[in-house]
C-alpha cells in the first residue's frame, strides 16, 4: 500500500486519458451550455463572440412558449404511459418465460430481440407497419375494415400517435426489462413457494406476497431504467412521427407528439434558437435530476419496509 | 390436469412470441417486393424472391447510403471506442480505488455524478467546443473518428470507471504486493495481473457500451453531420429515409441490412450478452 501511495506519477499517467475526455467532452461543454442558456447564442454566432448576456429570457421565453409546455406535458403522459406498458408486458413475460415451459429459453431470447435494433430503424420500420401494413389487414379481413380507412390511420392523429410510440418503445424495451426481472425472479429460493402452497395459497397470492416482496430490488432498477429512458426519447420520436400530426395549444398550432428531447433539438437547429435550446435543455437536465432522485429514494425506502 | 395447462400456456406464449417478430417478418417480405406490390400488399407472400437480391444491388450501390462504408464506419467506430473505453477507465479506476487519497476519492464521485448528464444539456455547446478547438489548434475533431471516438469515450466512461471501480475493490490487495515485491512495476501490476482478471467487466461494459454506440443516432448526427464522408448505418438509415419517402421496398430493404450485422452478431454470442446485459444492470 505504502509504494502505491508515493507513486503519484503513475496515479496522474493512468488517469490522465480519461480526465481529459472527460473534461473535453462533458465538463466544459456543460458550463458553456450553463453560460450560454443565459445569452441570446444563436447558429450564425461565433462560439464566445458576438453573444450578450440575457439573464433568464430563455427560461421565461421557454414557460410562454406553447410548444415547450405542451412537449414537457407530452412527455410526462408519455413516460408514465411507456413504465406502465414496458414494465406490465415485461413482467407479463417474465413470469412466463421463468415457469416450467419447455422453450423457455428461447422464449426469452425471441423477446430479447427487438432490443437489439436501434429506435431510429424501428422507428421507420413502425411507420410502415401503422401506414401501411395495418390498412392491408383491415382491406383483407371483413370486420378490420376500419382499419383500412384512412381517418383512422394510427399515425394520422394525436392520441393514437402517442399510443403508438409507446407501443413502440415497449416492443423495443420489454425484453430488456423482462431479462432483468427474469434473473430476479429465479433469485427466489423456490421454498417460499413450496411452504405457501402447503398453506393454500394460489397463484395471484404468491405472486403478490413472494415474488413482488422479493424482487423489489428489481423494481428499484427496472422502474429507474424505463424512468429515465422515456423521459430521454428521441430516436424512436424522430423516425416514427417525427412530431406530427399539428395540433393546436393555447391557440398556437404546434406539433402534437413532440417530446422533450426533440422540442430541445428543433428549438436549437429548426428554430436557430441554440440559446433557448440549451435553456430548455437545462431544464430537462433539472427534471431528471430530481425524478431519478425522488424515485431511487422512494424505491429504496420501500425495499427497506419489504 | 396440470400438463395439459402448461400445454396450452407453451402455445399461448408461442404464438405471442410469433405475434411479436412479425414485425421482422414484414421487413423480410417487404424487402423482397417491388415498389408496386410493397404498398398494394404489405403482408402477402412476395411473389418473387429475387426481387431480394434485387433490392439489396440497389442499396448496396446507392450513393445515399453507401452500405459497404457505412458498415466499415460503423464497426470502425463502434471497435475504437469499445477498446478505449474499456482500456481507459480500467486503468483509470484501478488507480481510483488503490490509491487513498481525497483527490482521489472526489475525481470518483465527480466520474460517478456525471451519470445523470443527459446528452441533450452538452449536445449544442460540444459542437461549438469542438470548433473552436479547431480553430485554435488545428485539430479537427468534427466529422473526424477521433472527435467521435473521444465524444464516446466521454460520454461512456463514467459507467465504466464505475462498474471497474466496483470489482477492483474486491480484488485482494495481496495479490498485488506479492507482485511488487517479486520486482514487478506498478503499470506491470496491472496489465499483467489486474487487467485480466477483469474480463468479467470487460464482457459486461463491451455489450453495454457495443450496443449503444452501435445503434447511436444523435451523436453520430451532430459530430458527423449529414452526409459527411464518414457515416454509420443508422445515419445512412435516415439519410435514405429522408431522401427516399415513401419507396418502401428499398427503405425495408436498408433496413433490413442494416438490422443483419446486429442480429448475427447476436445468434452468435447470446448467452453472453444475455448475461452481461443484466449483470451490467444490477450494478
Amino acid at each position: 500500500m505504502q509504494k502505491f501511495h508515493r507513486n503519484g506519477l503513475t496515479f496522474w499517467v493512468f488517469l490522465a486519458p480519461v480526465l481529459v475526455a472527460f473534461l473535453m467532452v462533458i465538463v466544459i461543454p456543460f458550463f458553456i451550455g450553463v453560460f450560454y442558456s443565459f445569452t441570446d447564442w444563436n447558429a450564425t454566432a461565433r462560439a464566445g463572440q458576438g453573444v450578450s448576456f440575457i439573464g433568464f429570457r430563455n427560461f421565461t421565453g421557454s414557460f410562454r412558449d406553447p410548444s415547450f409546455l405542451y412537449s414537457f406535458l407530452l412527455t410526462m403522459v408519455y413516460t408514465v404511459l411507456n413504465v406502465a406498458a414496458i414494465n406490465v408486458v415485461a413482467i407479463a413475460v417474465a413470469l412466463a418465460v421463468t415457469g416450467k415451459l419447455r422453450f423457455r429459453n428461447a422464449y426469452r431470447m425471441g423477446f430479447f430481440i427487438p432490443y437489439l435494433i436501434g429506435g431510429l430503424v424501428l422507428g421507420f420500420l413502425w411507420q410502415f407497419i401503422f401506414n401501411n401494413a395495418i390498412p392491408a389487414l383491415g382491406n383483407s379481413i371483413g370486420f378490420l375494415n376500419w382499419l383500412a380507412q384512412s381517418d383512422n390511420l394510427a399515425l394520422g392523429r394525436v392520441s393514437s400517435a402517442v399510443f403508438a410510440l409507446v407501443i413502440v418503445s415497449t416492443w423495443q424495451y420489454a425484453g430488456y426489462i423482462m431479462m432483468i426481472y427474469v434473473a430476479a425472479i429465479e433469485g427466489v429460493p423456490q421454498e417460499l413457494y413450496e411452504a405457501a402452497r402447503i398453506d393454500g395459497a394460489n397463484n395471484w397470492e404468491q405472486f403478490r406476497t413472494i415474488t413482488v416482496p422479493m424482487i423489489a430490488q428489481a423494481f428499484t432498477i427496472t422502474i429507474f431504467l424505463t424512468l429515465v429512458n422515456s423521459f430521454k426519447q428521441f430516436d424512436v420520436n424522430f423516425a416514427l412521427t417525427s412530431g406530427g400530426p399539428a395540433t393546436e395549444f393555447m391557440g398556437r398550432s404546434i406539433l402534437g407528439t413532440e417530446l422533450l428531447a426533440m422540442n430541445i433539438y428543433n428549438t436549437a437547429f429548426d428554430g436557430n434558437d441554440l440559446a433557448a435550446g440549451q435553456a430548455r435543455a437545462a431544464l430537462f437536465f433539472i427534471v431528471l435530476v430530481v425524478f431519478s432522485l425522488l424515485q431511487v429514494s422512494y424505491n429504496k425506502r420501500r425495499e427497506q419496509e419489504m | 390436469m396440470k400438463s395439459k395447462s402448461i400445454y396450452i400456456v407453451e402455445a399461448v406464449v408461442l404464438l405471442a412470441l410469433a405475434l411479436y417478430l412479425y414485425p421482422f417478418v414484414i421487413v423480410l417480405f417487404g424487402a423482397a417486393k417491388d415498389a408496386f406490390s410493397v404498398t398494394a400488399r404489405p403482408m402477402a407472400l412476395p411473389e418473387n424472391w429475387g426481387q431480394l437480391f434485387v433490392n439489396i444491388e440497389t442499396i448496396w450501390t446507392s450513393p445515399n447510403i453507401r452500405y459497404g462504408s457505412s458498415f466499415v464506419s460503423s464497426v470502425l467506430i463502434t471497435a475504437i471506442s469499445l477498446v478505449v473505453v474499456t482500456f481507459l477507465p480500467a486503468q483509470a479506476g484501478w488507480v481510483l480505488v488503490r490509491t487513498k487519497t481525497r483527490t482521489s476519492h472526489v475525481l470518483f464521485l465527480v466520474f460517478v455524478a456525471a451519470l445523470v448528464v443527459p446528452f441533450q444539456i452538452v449536445m449544442f455547446p460540444l459542437i461549438s467546443w469542438f470548433r473552436t478547438v479547431f480553430q485554435a489548434t488545428g485539430i479537427r475533431l468534427l466529422r473526424t473518428y477521433s472527435g467521435i471516438v473521444l465524444a464516446y469515450l466521454g460520454f461512456g466512461l463514467s459507467l465504466s470507471v464505475f462498474m471497474y471501480h466496483g470489482f477492483i475493490k474486491s480484488i485482494p490487495y495481496e495479490l498485488e504486493e506479492a507482485a511488487i515485491i517479486d520486482g514487478a512495476t506498478l503499470p506491470g501490476v496491472f496489465y499483467r495481473i489486474i487487467f485480466p482478471l477483469l474480463t468479467p467487466v470487460h464482457a459486461t461494459i463491451g455489450i453495454l457500451h457495443g450496443m449503444w454506440i452501435w445503434n447511436d443516432f444523435l451523436l453520430p448526427l451532430l459530430i458527423l453531420g449529414r452526409g459527411s464522408d464518414i457515416q454509420t448505418l443508422p445515419l445512412a438509415v435516415a439519410n435514405f429515409a429522408g431522401a427516399f419517402v415513401k419507396q418502401w421496398d428499398l427503405i425495408l430493404t436498408a433496413i433490413l441490412m442494416a438490422m443483419l450485422p446486429a442480429l448475427i452478431f447476436f445468434f452468435i454470442a447470446q448467452r453472453k450478452i444475455v448475461k452481461g446485459m443484466v449483470a451490467g444492470s444490477i450494478k
